[in-house]
């Protein structure tokens, strides 16, 4: 079923690209690429385009670039750089690397992934809700020693149905997670900077009262510096003694140092992370506790999703090329 | 329920422990007896018995029930009844009752929780972290659970459970059952191998009985292949064990996510280093809210039998 496959982040090798001479042909248009591509990405994007490297001297009459959030910013000097860029497609579904005003004002037209990665880093984050509820890594080890022999029984869990669920952030992801929880009987309620109005949840407006008034607080907002230590003290207080955090977001989402003193002291329940401040370091207190789980930035890393992303970057330069509305725009306001 | 003597088969929850004994039950623990001794400890109590509490592990065989003519009442703190001699219950006209309904949403958060671990490699992941393994390089990419096709093999209660979660990943349903069941959106499958060809996760979610015992055999796990992962929250003996064991070593089954074992509590240990299968002791049920739950339908069994009013959930 699954063997190791090469690391997302993987090696540059084989593109077409041209020589300096030539022009690329009509049915595969120009593409300039500033990132290295995986095989995968190599293969399936010189079927469709003409991969242009940055040292290439048609770079700057080039109207289509693919960037990766990670590695690429761009802003001025980026598109200074290459004035005929008309298109960027990221392949992330954040955009804090692209300067959206500066390429509006330029006429330069920006996607990102959409919802590609959503349904992943969905169903993980339930993963993760129903382990640290359930026990399931937890009592899989304890199998595994050979406990369940010589101790009995493992100590029992908590019922998933008619918990609290606040999700902090109800984007595509937090909209993903809700969905499938409701199907366990959760109540879900929501934080996020406007309630939305198709959202069947209870909107509350405070990240302090979600937490008084939830059993457990899913993060699943974007960074920035308001949701920066969203979670602090003062939250992890209001949620107390039976509340369980799980983070899909990003390390910083969580005052870090905060949540491990609240975990050693005994003032929350339990966490599922997959995300920490310092990765790939994670704080050795946690390796010993029984009531977390702990796992390595995976959330997103399916074949699926790799997959799904190659696609919907080619889907949005064809319809680009084809003088069609992207799929997926990042519309700047 | 003053004086009333009940054996109990099994270490109970302590609350319901307690509840008996403040109702005035004279409590017999079967469980503290060595096992070579077990039948004559009921023996030897037996004109005190006239109740068994007994669990999805130790329920009442027929050499049981013989060593204890003055029983009455069965009341199991279990749905499945496989451990129960329902035959000799009609027979002696013994009450046979069960737990249905009040574990149904556990079974099933169990069965959509290990197919995810199962699928993301939740523990092993855990583990990764834990050895320091991460600080050398990251973690291989895992299988995506949603919009997976997932079989279901018996459409009962936690059957429709089950099918309702995974719904919300948008997987597809399929099932096998004895007949066609009334759910158009499901896609039915007339025999277990059919189900398994034609599915990603094959649930076990039907009761144990004669025709059930190795529905899960040889030819099922064939046509589940390396890419399909199976899913146990029905009964050990529902699998063949040894031909699950073979195929998951030589990599000729995908995955597993187990709650039961064909000899509980001993796991083959063959499946201890598998990075794609997740093992759990028997914990379908296992939540505080819902043992609560299951024992106060015992109890409430117990006390309608013995105040001569309709029992809560008779099966004999």
């Amino acid at each position: 079923m699954m063997n190791s496959s090469p690391s997302p982040t993987a090696s540059g090798s084989g593109c077409t690209t041209t020589s300096s001479d030539e022009s690329p042909p009509l049915d595969r248009p120009p593409l300039l690429v500033l990132r290295s591509l995986s095989d995968a990405w190599s293969l399936a994007l010189s079927a469709k385009f003409t991969i242009i490297p940055p040292s290439s001297p048609l770079s700057t009459s080039t109207h289509a670039v693919l960037v990766s959030g990670a590695v690429n910013r761009v802003n001025s000097t980026l598109l200074d750089q290459y004035p005929s860029l008309r298109c960027v497609v990221t392949t992330s579904a954040g955009v804090n690397h692209i300067d959206l005003e500066e390429c509006r004002r330029r006429g330069v037209l920006v996607a990102n992934v959409g919802e590609t990665y959503s349904k992943d880093v969905a169903d993980y984050a339930v993963g993760l809700l129903i382990d640290a509820f359930r026990r399931i890594t937890m009592s899989d080890r304890y199998l595994r020693n050979g406990f369940w022999v010589t101790r009995g029984d493992y100590p029992l869990g908590s019922k998933l149905g008619g918990k609290r669920v606040g999700i902090v952030g109800l984007g595509s992801i937090g909209s993903a997670i809700a969905k499938r929880l409701e199907a366990f009987g959760c109540k879900i309620s929501y934080l996020s900077r406007k309630p939305k109005p198709t959202a069947n949840y209870k909107y509350v407006p405070n990240i302090i009262d979600l937490a008084t008034e939830s059993d457990v607080l899913v993060v699943s907002c974007s960074l920035t510096k308001e949701t920066h230590h969203i979670i602090n003290k003062q939250v992890l207080q209001a949620l107390g003694k039976e509340g369980i955090i799980i983070n899909i977001g990003r390390g910083a989402h969580i005052d870090e140092p905060e949540l491990v003193r609240s975990l050693v002291q005994g003032e929350i329940k339990g966490v599922g992370l997959d995300v920490f401040e310092n990765e790939p370091n994670v704080p050795k207190e946690m390796f010993e506790m029984e009531n977390v789980v702990l796992t390595p930035h995976q959330a997103v890393f399916t074949p699926e999703a790799l997959s799904d992303v190659i696609q919907i970057c080619i889907a949005n330069f064809e319809a680009f090329f084809a003088g069609k509305p992207l799929l997926t725009p990042v519309i700047y306001s | 329920m003053e004086k009333i003597g009940v054996l109990i088969t099994h270490q109970p929850l302590p609350y319901l422990e307690q509840e008996l004994t403040r109702r005035g039950c004279r409590l017999f623990r079967l469980w503290e007896a060595p096992e070579t001794s077990r039948l004559e400890f009921c023996r030897e109590n037996s004109a005190a018995i006239r109740a068994i509490v007994g669990n999805s592990n130790f329920g009442a065989d027929a050499a049981t029930i013989d060593a204890l003519p003055k029983v009455e009442i069965i009341a199991s703190f279990s749905v499945g009844l496989d451990k129960v001699d329902l035959v000799k219950c009609k027979e002696r006209g013994i009450r046979v009752t069960n737990t249905p309904d009040v574990l149904t949403d556990d079974v099933a958060d169990l069965a959509i929780g290990l197919a995810i671990s199962v699928m993301r490699r939740i523990p092993s992941a855990d583990k990764y972290v834990r050895s320091g393994a991460w600080k050398k390089g990251d973690y291989t990419l895992t299988t995506r659970f949603s919009g997976k096709t997932v079989g279901i093999l018996g459409l009962g209660r936690i059957g429709i459970a089950i099918a309702k979660r995974a719904e919300a990943f948008d997987c597809p349903i399929s099932y096998y059952s004895r007949t066609e069941k009334p759910y158009p959106n499901y896609t039915y499958y007339s025999t277990p191998v059919d189900l398994a060809s034609n599915c990603d996760v094959l649930v076990v979610a039907c009761a144990l009985t004669e025709e059930t015992h190795h529905i899960v055999n040889r030819a099922v796990i064939d046509a589940l292949g390396p890419k399909g992962v199976l899913i146990n929250i029905g009964r050990g003996p529902h699998v063949d064990e040894s031909e699950l064991v073979a195929a998951l070593v030589e990599g000729r089954l995908g995955g597993a996510g187990l709650d039961v074992f064909e000899n509980e509590p001993h796991v083959p240990d063959e499946l201890f280093g598998l990075d794609n299968v997740v093992l759990v002791p028997h914990v379908g049920s296992a939540t505080i809210e819902t043992r609560t739950a299951m024992a106060d339908l015992v109890l409430g069994n117990l006390e309608a039998h013995f105040l001569n009013k309709p029992l809560l959930t008779p099966v004999v």
